[in-house]
């Protein structure tokens, strides 16, 4: 199980502020998660794809498409920061 | 060094003097001070609410107060982040740098206020007379922040 964490934008779009979700067998990068959550089509289609303003986080630091994803982490998608 | 993330106001006067109290080896405090707007692209805004990611939040302005740390002569730092709704004229942030002179203490204090618009994860929803809108970044915070790191090379 990972902990997914949606803020501003993507958590008014997706409806949810958090969820819990089984990583499927062969996700191990932040990457395969996104690829997971596209999947879901509509809302998360069209907000988590390449072309779109998103940042993500992984155990509450900046991540990349290739930061490992394992059992346990908090990963978080929200738009870029706007605050100051 | 301390990072909070509050809804209440702060008293910029008395946040210097916590910071300063019996250190006699400081001889500069700069600090800035960010306030709402009435206006953004063109629209007035009569509030805005502030959302941040709790945890990240303050692990990101300590990386960003220790790497200031690692340029600048620091001796003290301390950022104060509102959240929640506020209007026009309230406070939003502040930052305060005490160093042995104000080269550093000014230098540190806008680095900060830099990498915290680019990463600190904060945003704002205004609420405008077209109705309520996600602020957008600005390409122009990203290009303030990216400045430091051609300084440093």
């Amino acid at each position: 199980m990972i902990t997914l964490l949606y803020f501003a934008r993507l958590r008014e779009a997706f409806g949810m502020a958090s969820e819990r979700i089984v990583l499927s067998a062969d996700t191990r990068t932040l990457e395969g998660v996104r690829t997971m959550l596209a999947a879901r089509g509509g809302a998360w289609a069209h907000e988590l794809t390449a072309g779109r303003a998103f940042r993500a986080a992984v155990n509450q630091s900046i991540a990349s498409g290739d930061t490992p994803i394992k059992d346990g982490d908090e990963v978080a998608f929200f738009p870029p920061v706007t605050g100051g | 060094m301390a990072v909070r993330v509050q809804a209440e106001d702060f008293d910029v006067s008395a946040e210097i003097a916590t910071l300063r109290k019996d250190n006699p080896r400081i001889g500069a405090i700069a600090s800035f001070i960010g306030v709402v707007r009435d206006l953004n692209e063109g629209d007035s805004v009569a509030e805005m609410t502030l959302e941040h990611y709790p945890g990240m939040t303050e692990k990101s302005v300590e990386e960003i107060i220790m790497q200031a740390r690692g340029s600048w002569q620091v001796m003290d730092a301390l950022v104060i982040h509102r959240i929640g709704t506020l209007k026009p004229l309230d406070q939003i942030v502040l930052v305060v740098v005490t160093s042995a002179h104000r080269g550093d203490a000014f230098a540190a204090c806008e680095f900060i206020m830099d990498f915290l618009k680019t990463r600190a994860p904060f945003w704002k929803k205004e609420q405008t007379g077209k109705g309520a809108r996600w602020v957008d970044a600005r390409a122009a915070d990203d290009a303030a922040a990216e400045r430091w790191q051609k300084q440093g090379e």
